[in-house]
């Protein structure tokens, strides 16, 4: 019998799919692999390939197989398909099949439409793993080298993810996307990647952090929303995508966590009491908690234009053929089709913010987006409390939804952290306070010095409270090759 | 007043509220609100599938408590709240059945005050199983040890766990009730045994666990022990013990002294060592005292692991022409490189075996500290606080 729950090694591809006995998508993805494996050491991190890196493999989709720690290089890393067990019977959860049996092959009519979604969440897997790829060469310690290399590997397992589903489900055109996504290259000006967020450097960790905090975090959201897929596969696969991602939202958050945490011990220990006052906490070798605010802003709008037109007949129809569903679908009390529901959107009308209530099917990238600032705000109250607990006297705050957008309605709108309407002149002229200027970067790349001695950590990020694994403070998360 | 009950908990200052957990528990004992992630005392059956696709740790918290925190209480948490004082509030022992508490308190009395586990030490599980609810183990093999001409009789059990979950630590111990009843009609007492074999089995990744057992005259479940035969189904209470753990800390240099059967912890520390930190060399040292090598449980074994790996000493204190040696005697002889470690805070002592023992390796320590001008009372007690000095005799 087919063992869906452990991986089987039979193939090249560690899978649970069953591809021994499927010749047609195993040849395909053997086809395939070589130009991962290409793309991995041409686009992926820089140096490294021959060290042996802590990470965690999955052997088995249950709780208890999928998080098995050991050291690997990172080119031997296992990349498989992995799928969540089928749920039996279950049903397409919303839109007009609602209550049908979930299909197993992609229905013709929405071929298209399905084929776009997965070929843009493809998309920024690999996109990733390029804008990081130069971070190695900054790491403030082996464990946050060893985490970056876990996201960066787990990405390039969520492409192969992708993958599957075009080669297995698509046919010819399939094949050819999965091509593609080995050919688009983020911040690229002939082939770039799909969506702009994906376009941006990621020049720094500071900047690492808050884009696994706040970019994977509208991942993560997507994956949820696909994962109510009335298209069976997509939904296993997300699923069992999302228990990788929770790894990606701790980085960030930790990491954003960790460097206010030292802020706030230098500034204690130097007896400065005034967030404010930045180049005295500057010259202490920390980031001051302003300049953090600032790429907070930076990380979260540009995360938030991920999502689209807040209004989108493109996501309403998604949402009506029930290949994607809302955040926790299975968990809302209503009548899962949005036949006569409304749901109150902003817009930006003539200098004004208004509210409007639009028919809640054409507002489903609106309530995705809602869910994601719910979401990420759980991470700004804790840092809050970290602050706090560290007797300083600054908050951070989430901008106002309105603030430094270029996608939707608010797109160029002058609008300040605060929801404030201000000129557009105003507005150029104090944008150096709320987003992180061309002096803070340099600023912060000052910083970042590598630290590669086991249990040491560069002076600006303060060490985890707790090891990877339960291993101790100074365990040797990457065993850097001597040549 | 309530038995008192351990509770586990999700550390809402590491927690990220991911809620990996809550998808991978199937008896929904997770829930959350907007603030925190909780687990329900009264479903939770500690079955561990939560603690995999935890990527925080945040998970792998227990307390001991006389009434279990509240889901009210837990979701208002901005940290986890102390660990209550048991003993202040007239409660004994924990969860961990009387008897078998009775008999780790003893055992631990040689240290010479309450131990703690070394701070690197992996979060023991404890007492999963009670007595009123052992697991079944099959026997997978019964294996003499010591030689045939041997006066002793030390057996290595391996215990298939089947797919249960029984997740141990070296130096832990289960609990063994030997069958049937004594001469009054009352079930036997409990019998503890310390794991001779890693975290992860007696070969990487197979759940098994094994025990050392010597068989003694008239003792009910040592004969039971050694007289099993492959196949057989044996019933395992436990795990115990929180305290005589390992240091997983790559730095840490360990002492381990211990007679006969007391090897038992110190094969599970090697082979350990052996699997997760293969290149560390010049860490370990194990003394080890028997009457005669015929006798020494894993003699041969032992003479493969390379000295630089485990710096062997072994006494005899029965060899024929030669002058009894006990393991003080090699304590003493090897005093010019103990001395400096006993100063070193990656210093880890542990002594397993015989209660007779205890006397002859003190007075060593004593006199290996008072050679470089320590008092080994004082060392002791420092190590002991900083969980580095354990001691396990019976």
């Amino acid at each position: 019998m087919l063992d869906l729950i452990n991986v089987s090694y039979d193939t090249q591809i560690p899978n649970n799919v069953g591809l021994s006995s499927d010749r047609r998508i195993l040849k395909a993805l053997e086809k395939w692999h070589p130009g991962y494996i290409n793309w991995w050491k041409g686009s992926g991190p820089d140096g490294f390939l021959e060290d042996l890196v802590y990470l965690r493999t999955a052997v088995s989709v249950d709780p208890k197989g999928w998080a098995k720690f050991d050291y690997v290089k990172m080119p031997e890393y296992r990349w498989g398909i992995l799928l969540a067990p089928q749920v039996e019977d279950r049903r397409i959860p919303c839109g007009e099949h609602l209550g049908e049996p979930a299909w197993q092959e992609v229905p013709g009519e929405y071929r298209s439409l399905m084929r776009r979604l997965v070929v843009i969440q493809g998309d920024t897997e690999p996109a990733s793993v390029e804008q990081q790829r130069f971070l190695g060469k900054t790491a403030p310690s082996l464990y946050d080298l060893r985490n970056l290399f876990q996201v960066n590997v787990e990405e390039g397992r969520h492409l192969w993810a992708m993958v599957y589903i075009l080669q297995k489900y698509f046919g010819k055109d399939g094949r050819e996307e999965a091509d593609e996504l080995l050919l688009r290259q983020s911040g690229s000006a002939e082939k770039p990647r799909m969506l702009g967020a994906f376009n941006e450097e990621t020049p720094d960790w500071l900047s690492f952090f808050m884009f696994t905090y706040f970019t994977d975090r509208d991942g993560k959201m997507q994956l949820e929303a696909l994962a109510q897929s009335g298209f069976d596969p997509l939904s296993r696969t997300c699923r069992f995508m999302l228990t990788e991602e929770a790894h990606h939202m701790f980085v960030g958050e930790t990491g954003v966590g960790r460097t206010i945490q030292r802020t706030c011990e230098a500034m204690n220990a130097a007896g400065i009491t005034d967030p404010t006052d930045i180049d005295k906490i500057r010259a202490l070798g920390v980031i001051d908690l302003p300049t953090i605010q600032k790429k907070l802003n930076l990380h979260y709008t540009l995360s938030l234009d991920l999502f689209g037109s807040e209004v989108s007949t493109n996501a309403a129809n998604a949402f009506n053929s029930g290949i994607k569903g809302r955040y926790q679908e299975t968990k809302i009390d209503d009548d899962h089709r949005l036949k006569d529901a409304t749901y109150p959107v902003s817009e930006y009308v003539n200098g004004k913010i208004l509210l409007r209530e639009v028919p809640a099917l054409t507002a489903i990238n609106m309530r995705l987006r809602d869910d994601y600032s719910k979401d990420a705000l759980g991470g700004v109250k804790r840092w809050n409390a970290l602050i706090k607990k560290n007797g300083v006297a600054f908050e951070m705050k989430l901008p106002h939804g309105g603030f430094h957008r270029q996608i939707g309605a608010f797109k160029d709108a002058p609008i300040t952290p605060e929801g404030d309407v201000i000129s557009a002149d105003d507005w150029a002229a104090r944008r150096d306070e709320w987003l992180p200027s061309t002096a803070d970067g340099d600023f912060i790349q000052s910083l970042m010095v590598t630290v590669l001695e086991p249990g040491e950590y560069a002076g600006w990020i303060a060490p985890p409270r707790v090891g990877i694994d339960n291993k101790p403070g100074d365990f040797e998360y990457v065993q850097i090759h001597q040549a | 007043m309530s038995k008192p009950v351990k509770q586990h908990l999700i550390d809402p200052e590491i927690c990220i509220r991911c809620h990996a957990c809550v998808d991978a528990c199937a008896k929904e004992a997770i829930s959350f609100n907007d603030d925190n992630v909780v687990v329900d005392a009264a479903i939770c059956d500690h079955d561990l599938s939560c603690i995999g696709p935890c990527p925080t740790g945040a998970i792998d918290n227990w307390m001991v408590v006389n009434m279990p925190f509240s889901l009210e209480d837990q979701l208002g948490w901005f940290e986890l709240p102390e660990q209550p004082d048991l003993a202040a509030e007239g409660a004994s022992g924990a969860d961990i059945p009387d008897a078998i508490a009775a008999l780790l308190a003893e055992a631990h009395q040689g240290a010479g005050g309450a131990a703690k586990a070394p701070a690197s030490a992996a979060t023991p599980a404890i007492n999963l199983f009670g007595p009123s609810e052992p697991i079944k183990a099959t026997v997978q093999g019964n294996f003499r040890l010591t030689e045939k001409t041997a006066d002793a009789d030390v057996r290595h059990l391996i215990l298939d766990l089947g797919t249960a979950n029984f997740p141990v630590l070296e130096g832990q111990t289960i609990g063994i009730i030997p069958p049937g009843t004594d001469d009054k009609g009352r079930a036997h007492q409990p019998r503890l045994y310390s794991i001779s074999s890693p975290r992860d089995g007696e070969r990487p990744d197979t759940n098994n666990l094994s025990l050392t057992i010597k068989r003694e005259g008239q003792g009910i479940c040592s004969n039971y022990m050694c007289d099993l035969e492959r196949g057989d189904e044996v019933a395992l209470t436990g795990p115990f013990g929180a305290s005589f753990l390992i240091a997983d800390d790559p730095k840490a240099r360990l002492i381990m002294v211990c007679t006969g059967t007391g090897s038992a912890p110190f094969r599970a520390f090697t082979m350990h060592r052996q699997r997760a930190l293969p290149d560390i060399n010049g860490s370990m040292k194990l003394f080890f005292g028997a009457r005669t090598p015929q006798s020494l449980p894993y003699f041969g074994p032992l003479g493969k692991v390379p000295q630089e790996f485990l710096e062997k000493h072994f006494a005899f204190s029965r060899v024929k022409d030669q002058p009894k040696t006990y393991v003080q005697d090699r304590l003493r002889a090897d005093a010019a490189t103990i001395a400096p470690m006993l100063s070193d805070a990656n210093t880890y002592i542990y002594v397993c075996g015989l209660k007779a023992m205890e006397t002859g390796v003190e007075a060593a320590f004593q006199d290996i500290a008072r050679g470089v001008g320590l008092n080994w009372l004082d060392i002791r007690d420092t190590m002991r606080e900083s969980g580095r000095y354990h001691v396990e005799t019976y």
